[in-house]
């Protein structure tokens, strides 16, 4: 019972990141109509599109004038992400962060974290890919990240058929495991960067109460954006940090409640 | 003489080696990325669906939804696995193992939300201005022969791909000539009219040899390209590029050009 309310949120984004794949599953195995197509783009109740905004970003740098499906669909994840979920695509949706939080939770199992060397990368990295990825989309005219995305593998290959994306997923898991902690989606993804641009100012936030924090520091430990952590226990407020993926983990592993779900404009009002 | 001590970095100094290192770890990404970019999107030895566009448009325009996958009722369309040798997450068939059967309605075409696989191409215009689907004016490719393997060029009796094409005696017509050494017998060879077939595949499949002697190639490998300096002068339309031809059409002027080429043929020493 408590490992539950000590999971909870974990439980959640792990029955909606399998409840997604499922449904895509469903769609191309037996013809469901639910949601069609995938994360690239979708088609929900067959009629609302859904498209990947960073996708499109990069195709339109290609040259490419697309049809108007994707571009309302990509405006609705933009607007939806924008105004209320924040990063909360990293959290709660894409199927490669259940491979790298595995990764993650295997090297606090295995106490690898505490033989680290020095970190060689940092985060703004993936900042820096996302312009790169954006820049050679228009140079060769295709979407460049599309070619190598690990997160479009890994969903396609839950959908159709896995195929050699297998190798790519195990390098994207290796990595996080013995290579880096949070190596792959809290430094390189240029994904999980632009949804952190675009989250900056969503409504759903997580707050801190800095009166109950007893200092054990157990959120820092956990979390897998732990510098936008940087109040705990110095200050009473939001996480306003666009890389905070909306996980949750934060919450539930705090004992002292010091740490909750909130949404941004409630909160200043009262 | 002992050696001297270096001085330690100055803040200045640090800043512009960090600096030169991340650009150069960032030149270094962006090579590696760059040459693969060039690979993958380099080879083009697949079919598409029905209606893509050009090659280097479709890879532009395609968001690797499969939605055009998931709509096609006899499984032909695949999207590509890493290893396939195809832009990975794109759409493509194999016609020697599930060829295009030219659904009349076309369902793959219409879901799909980029434009990468666009309805006008495969829309015929009726005489009262309607438009329709018509898959017939699909080009996914081409069937080409090899009259070396071709049983039917050897005087063996075998029409299983003309039998198979969806535009019998439209797309592929048997040409009958005599067997001389035989001398009692004919030569019933199949023929693939260019302009007609839509490279479904259907003969592939059905090929009776080994390996198909008849196979469908992407149109921008089969075709050959007389360039506009042939024109086929029996022909009106094609002569009326004459007129409308601009460019690599300029006429030099020289003082000799006072008289045409016309006239001194007409002129009497002829
Ligand atoms: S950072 Fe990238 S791979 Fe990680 S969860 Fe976010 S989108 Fe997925
Ligand atoms: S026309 Fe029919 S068989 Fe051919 S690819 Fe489209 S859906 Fe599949
Ligand atoms: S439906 Fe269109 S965008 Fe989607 S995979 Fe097929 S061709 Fe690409
Ligand atoms: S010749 Fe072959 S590829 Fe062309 S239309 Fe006929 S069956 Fe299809
Ligand atoms: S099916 Fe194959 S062997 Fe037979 S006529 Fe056609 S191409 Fe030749």
């Amino acid at each position: 019972m408590k490992w539950l309310a000590k999971h909870r949120f974990m439980i959640l984004r792990r029955l909606v990141q399998i409840t997604v794949i499922l449904l895509y599953f469903g769609a191309n195995a037996w013809g469901w109509t639910i949601l069609e197509g995938n994360l690239g783009s979708s088609l929900l109740f067959k009629t609302i599109p859904l498209a990947d905004p960073f996708a499109l970003l990069q195709m339109s740098a290609a040259g490419a004038l697309l049809g108007m499906d994707v571009l309302l669909g990509a405006a609705i994840i933009t607007l939806f992400y924008a105004l209320i979920g924040g990063r909360g695509f990293c959290g709660w949706i894409c199927p490669v962060n259940i491979v790298t939080d595995v990764a993650n939770g295997l090297r606090r199992i295995l106490r690898i974290n505490e033989i680290e060397r020095r970190v060689i990368i940092n985060r703004t990295i993936r900042y820096w890919i996302l312009a790169l990825s954006i820049a050679l989309s228009a140079i060769f005219g295709v979407a460049a990240f599309e070619f190598i995305s690990p997160i479009g593998m890994l969903n396609r290959g839950l959908i159709f058929g896995i195929g050699f994306g297998g190798a790519v997923i195990a390098g994207v898991f290796l990595f996080d495991l013995f290579g880096m902690k949070n190596g792959f989606c809290g430094h390189l993804c240029p994904l999980g960067g632009f949804y952190s641009l675009i989250g900056r100012f969503s409504l759903i936030r997580v707050k801190h109460n800095q009166e109950r924090c007893t200092l054990c520091m157990k959120c820092t430990e956990i979390c897998p954006e732990k510098p936008v952590l940087h109040m705990v226990g110095k200050r009473s407020e939001f996480v306003v940090q666009g890389e905070c993926t909306n996980c949750g983990r934060c919450v539930e592993v705090c004992d002292d409640e010091a740490l909750h779900f909130d949404i941004r404009l409630l909160a200043r009002k009262s | 003489m002992s050696k001297e001590k270096l001085p330690p970095l100055s803040e200045r100094r640090r800043f512009l080696l960090q600096a030169l290192q991340g650009l150069g770890l960032a030149t270094l990404g962006a090579l590696t990325w760059s040459a693969y970019l060039d690979e993958a999107s380099a080879s083009s030895l697949y079919l598409r669906p029905p209606g893509a566009l050009a090659e280097k448009d479709f890879l532009s325009h395609c968001i690797r939804c499969g939605l055009c996958v998931e709509a096609c009722p006899y499984d032909t369309l695949k999207l590509a696995r890493a290893g396939d040798n195809v832009p990975v997450g794109t759409p493509y068939f194999t016609a020697r193992m599930i060829p295009c059967y030219m659904c009349k309605d076309i369902p793959c075409v219409p879901p799909c939300p980029s434009g990468a696989l666009n309805e006008s191409l495969v829309t015929k215009m009726a005489k009262d201005g309607k438009e329709t689907l018509d898959i017939t004016q699909a080009k996914m490719g081409v069937a080409v022969i090899d009259a070396d393997q071709c049983i039917a060029f050897w005087g063996i009796q075998c029409d299983a791909c003309y039998r198979a094409c969806p535009l019998i005696n439209e797309a592929i017509v048997i040409d009958a000539s005599r067997n001389e050494r035989t001398g009692k017998h004919a030569f019933m060879a199949p023929r693939v009219i260019g302009d007609v077939c839509t490279g479904c595949g259907m003969c592939e499949k059905a090929c009776v040899t080994e390996k198909a002697s008849i196979f469908v190639l992407p149109l921008a490998i089969a075709k050959g390209k007389a360039g506009s300096n042939y024109i086929k002068g029996w022909d009106e339309k094609d002569e009326k590029r004459l007129e409308t031809q601009t460019g690599g059409g300029a006429t030099t002027v020289t003082p000799v050009s006072d008289q045409k080429a016309v006239d001194y043929l007409n002129s009497e020493e002829f």
